[in-house]
């Protein structure tokens, strides 16, 4: 399948030079999507999920970036690609849906005027009056309710589902191969949510496009994604299929993400568990594992060893594509997550469940005297 | 929107009113020089002056003034005669009007055609030579009087007293109807002057605007749809960042319609400014009082056509 691949990013590294020093915000990732498919990557607010993919749009460009590794749409580099070439890609081969439609929409420009300058940007020839009836009909495309009328309407006079709607239809003008999704949903209400996810799924089949689904909600990739790469402090920390992530996870971190995210099918009474801590300086990362400093199961040598992201060796399967970074054995892990995925329902903490060594308990208390107050929801 | 206009334009007739009044107020309660006095010369007999003040109707009380002048005003238009060229203030203000028009238009077109490119350039580059060329030679017309800049532009270009006698000098200004070509010449110092402090501050508020408007998320989905740079640029970020500025701007030509005194002065431009200028010197009350009325007038109007334009340039504020 990854030889398929329309979207390859190899080893992107991007860095921004500040003045307290050099922000990595992403730092050696790799990640392919195909045709027809869907890569979730998912972390919290500045695991450099976003970086990486504006990075590949080409819109980090700037005197203070520092940018390596290679991101190859159908073989052609972008990274070494010169700005009128990117340009031309951009909202024809490579679209992308922003966040908050309301910012990422021109306040004062008509939604169809909007759409229509995508159309005319990528394709000379076409008039004002054909480029509005193509606005028109990717309007109806995405199910904009009443799109005749809309095409004329301004940004603030949508909802924001409909604003969303016409986000995607906007990226959508020039029938792009890879569309990026940026937390497409985080700013709707949740079943507003669900009909964007629908939307786009449905958009994905219909033009075979590779799509790439940024979010911090797993419950959002559950739904949507082939493929799931999870990003912890501008790596990846774990990747797999969904199905198999959502099955056999093996990062303390993605166990984190899990145990945080609401549940319908869990048990009344079933709390939500925070990951302690926060996300780490980007400036001077963590020594060792990067996640150390908030994992329930440190011991003293994930300090200094850097773990690689690594395929599972795990029980002669066949590679399932599962990879890791973790230095915890694979028996182990497996056998935290059976006791941890039991446990779920019961009311306890997480540190608190994990009573396998002293070290751990240490650590736990380490994080609550920091500060119970600084805990947060990876979802917050 | 109709009944909003209208109401606004009433609300400006009370204005006005309340404008006159002060103006009047003013005049009589703070010390002044006293017209009479003027008129009648340094050694006047008492029954002179008593003779000037009953033909100007100073000797009645101030309450049966205000009401001639307020009556006439309202109800003729007419804003009374000059104690001392006894023109009527309205012929007057025509007279002098051109002049001010001429003087302020061509002093905007020059500030928006600087201005806006500045702005927009310092903005991009940011951090560069250009950048730093633009908002240091900002911080110079700010900070420069426009009198003192007038002098120096006297000194350096004006053709009777200049160093390098280029342009026509103070008090060459020719109606436009005259001579066109002398009209636009005697104007071109003036104009650079006016503009100077405008441009200057106009610049920098727009490289400011500008400066956050390339940092939205809608800048950003616009290069994300593969629009060139300067499509980005100049349409789509400056169309946010100049939106804001059109307020000020509207403004600012209602105060300079009503006179710009010190460059009008200067310069010796027989427009609003100066008839102003020379009233108060005067002690011309009615003429005074004419001038000031106008400038309201026309801050008052600039005001609901901005607020009006606004609506046109920014949807948002149309519904709400």
């Amino acid at each position: 399948m990854s030889d398929a691949a329309i979207l390859r990013v190899e080893d992107l590294r991007v860095g921004f030079a500040t003045p307290e020093g050099l922000v990595q915000a992403v730092d050696g990732v790799s990640w392919a999507v195909a045709p027809g498919r869907t890569l979730g990557i998912v972390g919290e607010s500045g695991s450099g999920k976003t970086v990486a993919a504006m990075t590949a749009m080409g819109l980090t460009r700037g005197r203070r970036t520092r940018v390596s590794g290679r991101v190859l749409l159908d073989g052609e580099d972008l990274l070494s690609a010169p700005p009128e070439r990117l340009r031309a890609l951009r909202g024809d081969a490579l679209a992308m849906v922003f966040q908050d439609p309301l910012s990422a929409l021109h306040p004062l420009l008509r939604v169809g005027d909007q759409i229509a300058e995508a159309v005319r940007a990528h394709r000379a020839g076409v008039s004002r009056a054909a480029a509005r009836a193509r606005a028109v009909e990717l309007l109806e495309h995405v199910a904009m309710p009443d799109a005749a009328r809309r095409v004329d309407a301004y940004p603030h006079e949508l909802s924001g589902g409909m604003r969303q709607r016409a986000m995607i239809a906007m990226a959508l003008a020039n029938e792009p191969r890879v569309l990026i999704a940026d937390e497409p949903t985080t700013a709707l209400d949740v079943t507003v949510q669900k009909q964007i996810l629908e939307l786009l799924r449905r958009l994905r089949d219909e033009l075979g496009m590779a799509m790439v689904l940024i979010t911090h909600d797993l419950g959002v990739v559950a739904e949507t994604a082939d493929e799931v790469a999870v990003m912890y402090a501008g790596r990846i920390v774990e990747q797999a299929p969904a199905a198999e992530l959502f099955a056999a996870p093996q990062h303390p971190y993605t166990w984190g993400l899990l145990r945080s995210m609401p549940r319908l099918d869990a048990e009344a009474g079933a709390e939500l568990v925070p990951i302690p801590g926060r996300p780490p300086s980007l400036i001077h990362p963590p020594s060792g594992c990067r996640f150390h400093p908030r994992c329930a199961y440190v011991r003293e040598r994930h300090r200094e060893v850097d773990p690689p992201l690594a395929p599972l060796a795990g029980a002669g399967a066949a590679d399932t594509g599962h990879r890791v970074a973790c230095l915890l054995s694979e028996t182990e892990r497996r056998a935290i997550w059976a006791r941890l995925a039991q446990g779920a329902a019961r009311r306890r903490s997480w540190p608190a469940s994990s009573s396998s060594s002293s070290a751990s308990r240490s650590r736990a208390a380490c994080c609550c005297a920091g500060g119970s107050a600084r805990w947060r929801r990876s979802t917050a | 929107m109709a009944a909003y206009i209208l109401r606004r334009v009433l609300w400006g007739v009370v204005l006005l009113v309340l404008v006159s009044l002060l103006t009047f107020v003013v005049f009589y309660v703070l010390p002044s020089a006293d017209p009479a006095q003027l008129r009648a010369g340094r050694n006047a007999d008492p029954a002179t002056l008593a003779q000037i003040r009953a033909n100007l109707g100073l000797d009645r009380p101030l309450t049966a003034q205000y009401w001639t002048f307020l009556t006439q005003a309202l109800l003729h238009a007419n804003l009374g005669y000059s104690y001392f060229s006894q023109a009527s203030v309205g012929s007057l203000l025509v007279d002098r009007l051109p002049a001010t028009i001429s003087l302020t238009l061509g002093a905007i077109v020059i500030w928006v055609l600087v201005a806006v490119p500045l702005g927009v350039v310092s903005a991009v580059r940011r951090g560069t030579w250009v950048d730093k060329l633009t908002t240091g030679g900002a911080l110079l017309g700010i900070s420069v009087p426009v009198y003192w800049l007038g002098l120096v532009a006297l000194y350096l270009f004006a053709s009777d007293i200049g160093k390098f006698p280029l342009l026509p000098g103070a008090g060459s200004y020719v109606p436009l109807t005259d001579d066109p070509w002398k009209w636009l010449t005697s104007l071109i110092l003036p104009w650079l002057v006016l503009a100077s402090t405008f441009t200057a501050v106009y610049a920098r508020l727009l490289r400011g605007n500008m400066i956050e408007v390339l940092s939205e998320d809608y800048v950003r989905t616009a290069r994300a749809k593969g629009l060139s740079e300067r499509r980005v640029v100049w349409r789509h970020a400056l169309r946010a960042a100049v939106t804001p500025l059109v307020t000020l701007a509207g403004l600012d030509v209602g105060l300079l319609l009503g006179g710009a005194v010190l460059t009008e002065t200067v310069f010796g431009i027989p427009g609003i400014g100066r008839l102003n200028y020379d009233a108060i010197v005067h002690a011309d009350y009615p003429v005074i009082q004419g001038t000031v009325l106008l400038a309201a007038f026309f801050v008052i109007v600039a005001n609901i056509v901005v607020d009006v334009a606004y609506a046109y340039l920014d949807p948002r504020v149309r519904t709400a």
